[in-house]
């Protein structure tokens, strides 16, 4: 058959396509596990870890909605402990931006969520020494 | 409408019934979630690949395209170029086209019987719910590359942002989603509405699309709705691909449902008729040119025939026929 060669090759494209994440977990085996998160200071966080991983921004925007919409402020966490609803002040007081937010959402592959675009992330900002 | 009944049922409570299963089997029954995606992958990429085979390998001993236009003959008789392509190049952009936009849905039409006469009318609404349906499924099944992949390719993010133009929520909508069960929803409507179809459906039809159905649904509920860990997923799925695969922790059964249900629609398509994906590449009626006028195509196992022509026998017998008087 004179086609042959035209099929084998769509039988190749097939293959390589559907592989196509094998192939890349095999070129970049270093690169592939989960990179390791800034451990945060504080023992715990303002909900079960577990919690936090499912639904962070669940939390944050509800905080986002009662701080702006609600002036209500004030969060009680689940061990009891009192935070102000803040994405900088408080999330950022424990976590870096970059070695934890950042990290974990390039890992995970979120497009990039577009609160820095008015957000500041207080590290960025070394306190200055006043003349 | 008693199976309409019975059928819409079904629907309903298939995707909950899974999700129940699962969420009260034991935690143990989990370990066997990668044995199950390699099983189903196994079955997806080997079972495909042997029917594509014994499709490669039957026999197309003449040209058998459909055709739906004029065909290429006298030069000042223009040709249909696309429609009855009469060379290897326009008979693949015609299976192109076919694959891309699937133009042979367009000509989709219903006929009515009038008081007087039966009219047919254009019905384009397969053509939009099928077109629809399928970018929607490639759009979701690239951006599924995120979990499976690491790096993220920037082509995966890039489609993403494309995908959910809208500030929804904590959950950005990807419209694509939305599509994909717009679309699903109307097929499956579709066939239990019509009667004439109703009538031509048969089980495997109400299969391929439950499973689809049934994959969606519990994808958007656990995106939007329930919630999940798409860091543990993207390190199970991320270690899946690199065979050395790691449990993920903090998951519900909502994934798992929807794991499970996807690897019974992997491991189903060699054997069903969403194969159509391989096979529309190898069926003889598209991928062939029409020029069986133009070019003689002698089927090459035909048995030798003796044959005996007028001009050997003219040849044999030249000098009887002379003596006769014979003309030639
Ligand atoms: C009091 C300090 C503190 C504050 C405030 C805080 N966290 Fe945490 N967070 C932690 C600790 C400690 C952990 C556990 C880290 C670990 O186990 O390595 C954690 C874990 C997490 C995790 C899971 C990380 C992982 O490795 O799985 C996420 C996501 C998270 N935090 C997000 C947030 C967000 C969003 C906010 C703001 C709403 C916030 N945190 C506020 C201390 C804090
Ligand atoms: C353990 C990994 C992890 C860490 C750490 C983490 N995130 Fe996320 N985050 C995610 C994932 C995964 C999503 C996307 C979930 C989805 O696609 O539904 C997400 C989504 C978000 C979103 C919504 C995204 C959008 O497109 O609107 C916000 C906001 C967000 N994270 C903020 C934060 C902040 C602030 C921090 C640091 C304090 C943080 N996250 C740390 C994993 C993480
Ligand atoms: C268009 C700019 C803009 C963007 C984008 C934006 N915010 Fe805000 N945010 C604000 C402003 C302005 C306030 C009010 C600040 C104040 O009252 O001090 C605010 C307040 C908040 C607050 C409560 C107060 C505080 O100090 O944090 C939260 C929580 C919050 N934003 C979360 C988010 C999250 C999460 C995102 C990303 C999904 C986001 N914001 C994106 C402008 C923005």
């Amino acid at each position: 058959m004179r086609e042959r060669w035209l099929i084998t090759l769509g039988y190749g494209v097939f293959v390589v396509f559907f592989t196509f994440p094998l192939w890349r977990a095999a070129a970049a085996r270093s690169s592939g596990s989960m990179p390791r998160l800034q451990s945060s200071p504080a023992g715990q966080c303002v909900a079960p870890v577990e919690q936090m991983r499912v639904a962070h921004m669940n939390m944050l925007f509800q905080w986002r909605e009662d701080a702006v919409r609600h002036n209500n402020l004030t969060f009680v966490a689940y061990n009891g402990k009192v935070y102000r609803k803040s994405l900088d002040g408080t999330c950022l007081s424990c976590h870096d931006k970059q070695q934890f937010c950042d990290r974990c959402h390039a890992y995970s592959g979120v497009s990039g969520p577009d609160c820095w675009n008015c957000h500041n992330d207080p590290r960025a900002f070394a306190p200055r020494v006043m003349p | 409408m008693r199976y309409r009944a019975g059928f819409a049922l079904l629907i309903a409570l298939a995707p909950a019934c899974s999700g129940v299963a699962l969420a009260f089997l034991p935690k143990s029954f989990l370990v066997l979630a990668p044995a199950v995606a390699y099983a189903a992958c196994a079955i997806f990429l080997l079972g495909l690949l042997a029917r594509l085979w014994r499709w490669t390998s039957s026999p197309v001993p003449f040209r058998i395209p459909t055709t739906c236009g004029q065909q290429r003959s006298l030069a000042w008789i223009p040709p249909a170029r696309l429609d009855n392509p009469s060379t290897g190049l326009t008979a693949g952009a015609r299976m192109l086209l076919e694959v891309l936009t699937f133009r042979s849905l367009l000509r989709n039409s219903r006929s009515r019987a009038g008081s007087d006469a039966v009219t047919s009318h254009d019905s384009l609404g397969l053509w939009l719910g099928a077109i629809v349906f399928h970018w929607s499924l490639l759009i979701i099944l690239l951006r599924h590359l995120r979990l499976f992949v690491q790096p993220v390719p920037a082509f995966v993010l890039t489609l993403q942002k494309l995908d959910a133009p809208f500030h929804t929520g904590a959950h950005p909508l990807y419209l694509s989603d939305v599509a994909l069960l717009l679309a699903l929803a109307y097929l499956l409507l579709r066939r239990l509405a019509n009667p004439l179809v109703r009538y031509v459906s048969l089980l495997t039809d109400y299969l391929a699309l439950w499973l689809l159905l049934e994959v969606a649904l519990t994808g958007v509920l656990m995106r939007y709705l329930i919630g999940v860990d798409v860091t543990s997923i993207k390190q199970f799925a991320v270690s899946l691909a690199a065979f050395s695969p790691v449990l993920p922790r903090n998951c519900g059964p909502w994934f798992f449902a929807h794991l499970f249900l996807a690897c019974s629609l992997a491991a189903y398509i060699p054997f069903s008729k969403i194969a159509h994906m391989a096979g529309v590449w190898l069926s003889p009626t598209r991928n062939l040119a029409n020029n069986n006028r133009a070019v003689r195509h002698i089927n090459p196992w035909n048995a030798p025939v003796k044959t005996h022509t007028y001009a050997e026998w003219l040849e044999e017998n030249k000098d009887k026929l002379k003596s006769a008087g014979i003309p030639e």
